[in-house]
């Protein structure tokens, strides 16, 4: 009896969920399993990325997500560098070319990125020979978010395939919600996306959701319910008049909680706006797995570091 | 079977490794009299049904049940840079705090340290036992860094070009010892 | 002066209905006869065009030429030798340069550059309002007295409605055409690519249809009130060259052009590039619904010409992400060959039709000289090769920019040579 080859990683970037396998992502969520018990040992360090260089580049203000990889990073022993934009050459108008051609002198290993406009890891990518992490670029892709939020499903429901996930709120500007679309399709669970139809993008079904315009529609027998924040200053006035019209028709509470299937689990990227999206009560309450996300996402990041490090020029 | 890698011959059967493994148990037990602090902990892959197994007679010769722990050691390697593709990671599972014990790491071939040296680098992050001893199926030379075993089932000489492919039920559906050897290319 | 026959080449002249195997002869830079057969008088030059095809000089009336002021990007002499080069003898070239083309002196520079290098004739087109800052009418007779054949703020739409109607009436005193870049501002907003499918999965901000089409609508009213004469610049989408059909059925003095692109390519094509800024201009890359509308639109005759928009921008000012990088893409040095390999080739339009979108079409628009081979004529000619293969090298362009989303096709067809006023232009 041959075993089975088990899958290798061998992407130098991790850009985007659209482009991976399932495969691919069940490699990572299964090496994040290995990785959550390092969180539980007195000493959380393993050598494994000792001497290797990690440069966070934030062009977006983030405490969560930077901080959730910084101690991926040095849980791992790398040594991580942050740059991000107050002050910064980055803000003084420097052009991403200029950007990467400046990173690539200083040899580093890895590159973590978020910034404001997609595609921009795609273009450090093509130029630098570190492997280049998407943290994050405008509304196109957030895939350590998507494999965190799949990991934390995984370890309540068992299995993705089959489960109904409802994900609400400004869909529109939403990286997280277009990576979790994609890696919930490719492990076979059904998406509903639901929000106010000013901020529901132009045919959005054509990425294979059913769209509904009202809370209870979309949450309708939902196994999974994902959160998006909301950020009336951000949208513009003409997208939605007010916080208390938002949470009239599309507040998350209690009440309306139960079109949900019993044991619903209810999840949000952070951070909440508390009486917006989402009441304090169910926030903090037995459905919600919010906290337990951000542990994930460290368990998750470091996967996605261990595997990216084992890409060489050789070997792409 | 990795392509260019021949069976030469077979040094243990079954029946020869239960005894190996039976006797290396008592050595253990004859070592450290007091059982109530020992822990068994397999390197894995194949340290740990050996780890099982010597657990196993223990508990079958002096009625006490020993734990045992999993050692993933990727994350430890030294050569994590020159490897193709990162190794797959199983995951770690040590069942109690290690300050105290007596642990016997069990690994099922010895040879050039590394694989130990990663396990001791890692057994250190999780406390400070009172003692480190390491049990090896086989012993085969070729030492790269000052390592000994402290219980050796058997020692087999090898030539750099032969490889010992050790088979344990629960993880290759068949229990023996060969060697094997690298064919080179007519 | 001079005496040329080009000879053994298929003759396609829409203004006479001609297509077949002639020579052309010209004499003083006017084209003297066109017959089977003619005998090479002494002392005339000849030029062998068996196998390829004769045309009226083909004319571009898109072209932003970036002179004076970005020079960085174009200049007028790059810009027309790309033109010569592309199989164009001319090119109408928009207001939007620094300063702006909204006076008789810049008007008098352009045009007087152009003469000086001579691979095409240059016909400038002046600006509505002044500074295209759209409030107040340009000095338009002065424009045109000096040499320029219509007016556009191109590059920007007439937003003012009260501006574009004024535009509509006066323009009427000297018979030129109103040409309008078809946008609503508020509606594109932020936007970058076509608001769709493919900018809902790439979380692009998204350009509505409706910003041209509400535009386009509007414009029509406003021409058929005033009676002017509206003309579509780069028209893209389905709904709008619908309004035009229309437009025209009921008599108005409507026109339109569509540029290769638009022709070609769809707004999937910003995923499939990897969001090369090559894919990214105004009006965007729309559906592929759109797309086939406008081919649609050639062959019933909605549309009046073809027209590049080339709109060069330096390498520097591209390599940039997407969100950041200015619109427009090049098209002198590619529409020929775009249009032989994926209009003519497949079947969609006849080789005179096409002949008649890139010269006849654009001379009748704009009302200018050129875009026929009649006797008297200037002799304005460009010959082509309809089958030839070619692989488009933007290293190789005469433009002094890159920017162009079809570097390393492969296409059939290309142009071989151009001639103003008889004399072969070298580039």
């Amino acid at each position: 009896m041959t075993p089975q080859t088990p899958l290798r990683w061998t992407r130098k970037d991790l850009l985007g969920i659209a482009d991976l396998s399932a495969g691919e992502i069940e490699l990572i969520l299964d090496t994040a399993d290995s990785f959550a018990e390092i969180g539980e040992r007195p000493i959380k360090k393993v050598p494994t990325l000792r001497g290797k260089t990690v440069i966070n580049l934030f062009f977006e203000a983030s405490t969560r997500t930077r901080s959730s990889f910084e101690i991926a990073e040095k849980r791992l022993s790398a040594d991580n560098i942050n740059f991000s934009t107050s002050g910064s050459a980055l803000e003084k108008g420097e052009t991403l070319v200029d950007t990467a051609m400046n990173l690539q002198a200083m040899a580093p290993d890895l590159v973590v990125i978020r910034h404001g406009h997609p595609g921009v890891p795609h273009m450090l990518a093509s130029r630098i020979k570190a492997g280049v992490i998407n943290a994050g670029d405008g509304a196109h892709e957030h895939p350590t978010q998507a494999l965190l939020d799949a990991y934390t499903i995984r370890r309540h429901k068992k299995k993705i395939a089959g489960l109904k996930v409802a994900i609400l709120g400004d869909i529109e500007h939403s990286r997280v919600v277009r990576s979790n679309i994609h890696l919930l399709h490719k492990l076979g669970a059904k998406v509903t996306v639901g929000g106010p139809r000013t901020l529901m993008p132009v045919a959005m079904e054509k990425m294979g959701v059913e769209v509904a315009y009202s809370l209870d529609e979309a949450i309708h027998g939902a196994d999974v319910i994902m959160m998006l924040r909301v950020q009336l200053e951000r949208q513009g006035k003409m997208s939605f008049p007010s916080v208390r019209e938002y949470f009239q028709l599309f507040g998350l509470t209690t009440e309306r909680l139960k079109a949900a299937k019993k044991d619903v689990i209810i999840m949000h990227p952070g951070p909440m706006n508390r009486g917006v999206e989402i009441s304090s009560e169910l926030a903090d309450g037995p459905y919600s797995v919010i906290l337990e996300q951000v542990t994930h996402g460290v368990s998750v990041r470091m996967a996605v570091l261990y595997l990216l490090s084992g890409v060489h020029e050789e070997t792409v | 079977m990795a392509k260019n890698l021949k069976p030469k011959t077979t040094i243990l059967d079954a029946k020869q490794m239960a005894r190996i493994i039976r006797r290396m148990a008592g050595e253990i037990i004859e070592t450290d009299r007091d059982l109530s602090r020992l822990l068994l902990v397999g390197i894995r892959t194949r340290g740990v049904p050996l780890a099982e197994k010597i657990a196993a007679e223990i508990e079958g010769m002096e009625g006490q049940k020993v734990p045992v722990g999993i050692l993933d050691i990727t994350l430890y390697r030294d050569d994590l840079s020159t490897v193709a593709a990162q190794p797959q990671v199983k995951g770690t599972h040590l069942p109690r705090s290690l300050d105290d014990c007596i642990v016997v790491l069990c690994d099922d071939v010895l040879y050039t340290g590394r694989t130990v040296r990663a396990a001791l680098d890692e057994l250190i992050d999780f406390g400070r036992p009172k003692a480190v001893k390491l049990a090896v199926l086989i012993d085969r030379g070729h030492r790269e860094l000052p390592i000994q075993a402290d219980f050796v089932g058997k020692e087999v000489p090898t030539a750099q070009n032969e490889v010992i492919e050790v088979s344990f039920q629960a993880t290759d559906g068949t229990e023996q010892v060969r060697i094997l050897e690298r064919g080179t290319r007519a | 002066m001079a005496k040329l026959l080009i000879h053994g080449g298929r003759v396609i002249d829409p203004s006479q209905d001609l297509d077949g195997v002639f020579d052309v002869l010209i004499e003083d830079g006017e084209v003297a006869k066109i017959d089977g057969a003619i005998k090479k008088p002494k002392g005339a030059e000849a030029f062998d065009a068996s196998g390829r095809v004769v045309s009226p000089g083909l004319i571009d009336i898109h072209v932003h030429l970036r002179e004076p002021g970005q020079e960085y990007k174009e200049t007028v002499r790059t810009g027309t030798m790309a033109a010569a080069a592309g199989g164009f003898t001319a090119v109408a070239c928009m207001a939007n340069t620094e300063p702006v083309n909204d006076n008789r002196s810049v008007t008098e520079l352009i045009l007087s550059e152009g003469e000086k290098w001579g691979f095409a004739r240059v016909h400038p087109i002046g600006a509505i309002s002044k500074g295209l800052k759209g409030e107040e009418l340009a000095e338009i007779g002065e424009m045109l007295r000096a040499g320029a054949v219509a007016v556009s703020d191109d590059g920007k739409p007439v937003m003012n409605a009260e501006l574009m109607r004024r535009a509509l009436l006066y323009a009427q005193h000297f018979g030129v055409a109103v040409i309008q870049h078809a946008e609503d501002l508020t509606l594109t907003g932020a936007g970058v690519m076509h608001e769709g499918e493919w900018s809902t999965k790439l979380g692009l901000p998204g350009i509505p249809g409706a910003a041209e089409d509400v535009m386009v609508a509007r414009d029509i009213i406003l021409a058929e009130d005033t009676a002017g004469r509206y003309h579509v610049a780069h028209l893209s989408t389905a709904r709008s060259l619908d309004m035009c059909r229309r437009a025209k059925a009921q008599g108005l003095r409507v026109t339109c052009e569509v540029a290769p692109h638009h022709l070609i390519l769809t707004d999937e094509e910003v995923a499939k590039s990897g969001f090369s800024t090559n894919t990214k201009m105004k009006p965007p890359l729309r559906s592929a619904r759109d797309r086939e509308a406008l081919v649609n639109g050639l062959a019933d005759g909605t549309v009046d010409c073809i027209a590049s928009d080339h709109a060069p921008h330096h390498a520097d000012e591209k390599d940039v992400q997407f969100n950041l990088a200015p619109f427009g893409i090049l098209g002198l040095e590619t529409t020929l060959s775009l249009c032989l390999d994926r209009l003519v080739r497949p079947g969609i339009l006849s080789l005179p039709r096409l002949v008649e979108l890139l010269s006849t079409g654009p001379a009748r628009v704009l009302n200018l000289p050129g875009g026929t081979l009649k006797t008297g004529s200037p002799a304005d000619v460009t010959v082509f090769d309809p089958s030839e293969k070619v692989t488009i090298r933007a290293a190789s362009f005469r433009s002094r920019s890159r920017n162009t989303p079809f570097d390393g096709w492969k296409l059939h067809g290309r142009p071989v040579a151009t001639f103003l006023g008889g004399r072969r232009v070298e580039t």
